[in-house]
């Protein structure tokens, strides 16, 4: 079975300011991996280049053993909650209905299919009831919800999520882990950028240790340890460590 | 009479055209951007008088597009390159701007293409320069212009219109989908293009901004849903086109400057008193929707 994703030595750069340095890891299939570093890592910078929505210096990306371009049907990706205007004059409804907009295909307006599968996405993340709902008025943990629905509708087999958890609250980041815990159960591999250094045990089972470069990757039992995690935080470490780390 | 109805025919196909391609620059945030393009399409112009030797035709909105294009494209290269984003529509702006000015000074001395013409427009002498279709008289040539820019736009919105609004709600995801996002940028700077060359006579280039902007951030304030906020962001436009012609009439002053002054008034009456985001109302509005929002 090849790899869910393969990386080989890819350089981002942010305005000729250099993010990632030679970036190199492979992850499995069928797990749940967390990608951990300190802020200014380049953790986002990573998902967006190996989805070549950055351009990067150089660099190789393989997902399920070939090109990005030919697997976008299999990729699901979730953007920070943050980078889109919740203003924007649409429905809960409407923004699951756009994980659907590749397979409706150009010219096409969604069918009676799409919509019933998009009201099945929000069930699934227990917003049914707000379907109708203008997102500007939904809380920080429904709109969420609401573009995890609008992930699984896209029914992907690699899953790209960017700091899911930021900002939700504590009924939304368990509803959103079961979630994640059943996809994985599905097979499909799911790779969440993650900030909190204190569940990253509860949650994954592979981690991904990054500090502009690869720090480590592999099972979170021989990865998360704390001699790792200081080269990953450097001085900050003692900082963590205080918080009483369960490694 | 029938004067009065072709400007009121130009005036409402004019906003109603602004009002559905602007309501997109509002949604991404690029409202300068229809600034700056209002302003350097004058070079496209000069170069389509230049080339043809006249005033009419597709040379024009041709023209239009291709400097409004580029417009876009040395914004976007000096943004790539370090320049804060302000600064380079700015930049750019300015320099194309000031290159049409020059060369209709040099050039177009003689006809009827002058600065004051392009910056402020003038939809009085509209109906006027009339054209014929095999010995038929057609009316104003500004009519059928903005006619055909009114179907085009409105044929490409419809056509294109879960890319175009995927491509303003989250361009991030409609780029993993695959969705061409820069290629629906540039169309939609193509369509802000001839929408403005197309405008021109009627209010000019400044005041064009304000039918591009002011109707859709209106309809903003009064709608939840996309297709609706493009149909009220065109009616207000109209709306602001009809009392902006007769309160110009009324008091004998500019129909552009009433026109954009119309849409002005139309945004501050929605900004006060829109049920979901106009100031005096919101506050009640937010307690309301924040009681069920605590799951």
């Amino acid at each position: 079975m090849s790899e869910a994703v393969r990386v080989e030595n890819i350089t981002a750069a942010y305005r000729k300011e250099p993010v990632l340095r030679n970036v190199s890891f492979a992850l499995p299939q069928g797990r749940l991996i967390g990608i951990v570093g300190p802020n200014g890592a380049g953790k986002s910078t990573l998902l967006k280049a190996v989805l070549e929505l950055i351009p990067k210096s150089s660099g190789n990306v393989e997902i399920l053993g070939s090109s990005v371009r030919s697997q976008k049907k299999n990729i699901g990706y979730v953007p920070q909650r943050g980078n889109v205007d919740w203003d924007f004059p649409t429905n809960a409804l409407d923004v699951v209905m756009m994980g659907r907009y590749a397979q409706i295909g150009w010219l096409k307006r969604p069918s009676k299919k799409d919509k019933a599968l998009a009201v099945e996405a929000l069930e699934r993340v227990g917003m049914k009831e707000y379907a109708d709902r203008q997102i500007s008025q939904l809380s920080g943990g429904q709109q969420q919800r609401v573009f995890l629905a609008r992930a699984l509708i896209q029914d992907a087999q690699v899953y790209f999520m960017d700091e899911p958890f930021a900002g939700v609250d504590a009924t939304t980041e368990r509803a959103i882990i079961d979630l994640l815990k059943e996809l994985k159960e599905k097979g499909k591999t799911v790779i969440v950028v993650h900030h909190d250094l204190q569940t990253v045990t509860e949650y994954f089972d592979w981690v991904l240790l990054l500090n502009q470069r690869l720090i480590a990757c592999g099972p979170v039992e021989q990865t998360f340890t704390s001699e790792l995690l200081q080269k990953t935080y450097g001085g900050r470490l003692s900082f963590i460590q205080q918080e009483n780390l369960k490694i | 009479m029938l004067y009065e109805l072709w400007i009121l025919a130009i005036s409402s196909l004019v906003a109603a055209t602004c009002g559905i391609v602007g309501t997109f620059l509002v949604l991404r945030r690029i409202a300068m951007v229809a600034d700056a393009i209002s302003h350097t399409v004058l070079l496209g112009i000069v170069g389509a008088f230049l080339v043809s030797q006249t005033l009419e035709g597709p040379l024009m909105l041709i023209g239009a597009a291709v400097v409004g294009l580029a417009t876009t494209y040395f914004i976007q290269v000096l943004d790539n390159a370090g320049v804060p984003a302000d600064a380079a529509i700015g930049v750019v702006f300015t320099s194309l701007f000031s290159v049409g000015v020059i060369l209709v000074s040099l050039y177009a001395r003689d006809v009827h293409l002058d600065v004051d013409h392009v910056l402020m427009g003038d939809i009085s002498f509209a109906p006027f320069h009339t054209i014929e279709w095999n010995g038929i008289p057609m009316g104003p040539q500004a009519f059928w212009v903005i006619l055909a820019v009114f179907i085009i736009d409105l044929a490409l919105i419809l056509l294109l219109y879960k890319e175009f609004k995927i491509t303003s709600f989250d361009p991030a995801l409609a780029a993993a989908l695959g969705i061409p996002v820069t290629l629906i940028h540039y169309l939609l700077m193509t369509m802000v293009s001839i929408t403005a060359v197309a405008s021109f006579d009627a209010v000019g280039a400044i005041l064009v901004v304000a039918l591009l902007i002011v109707p859709p951030a209106t309809a903003y304030l009064l709608t939840e849903k996309l297709s609706r906020m493009i149909i009220v962001s065109a009616l207000t436009g109209v709306a602001a086109a009809v009392t902006g012609y007769y309160t110009a009439k009324y008091f004998n002053v500019s129909i552009a400057g009433c026109i954009a002054s119309a849409a002005g008034a139309l945004f501050l009456i929605a900004f006060l008193f829109s049920p979901s985001q106009g100031i005096l109302l919101r506050g009640r509005q937010r307690k309301k929707a924040a009681a069920p929002a605590s799951s």
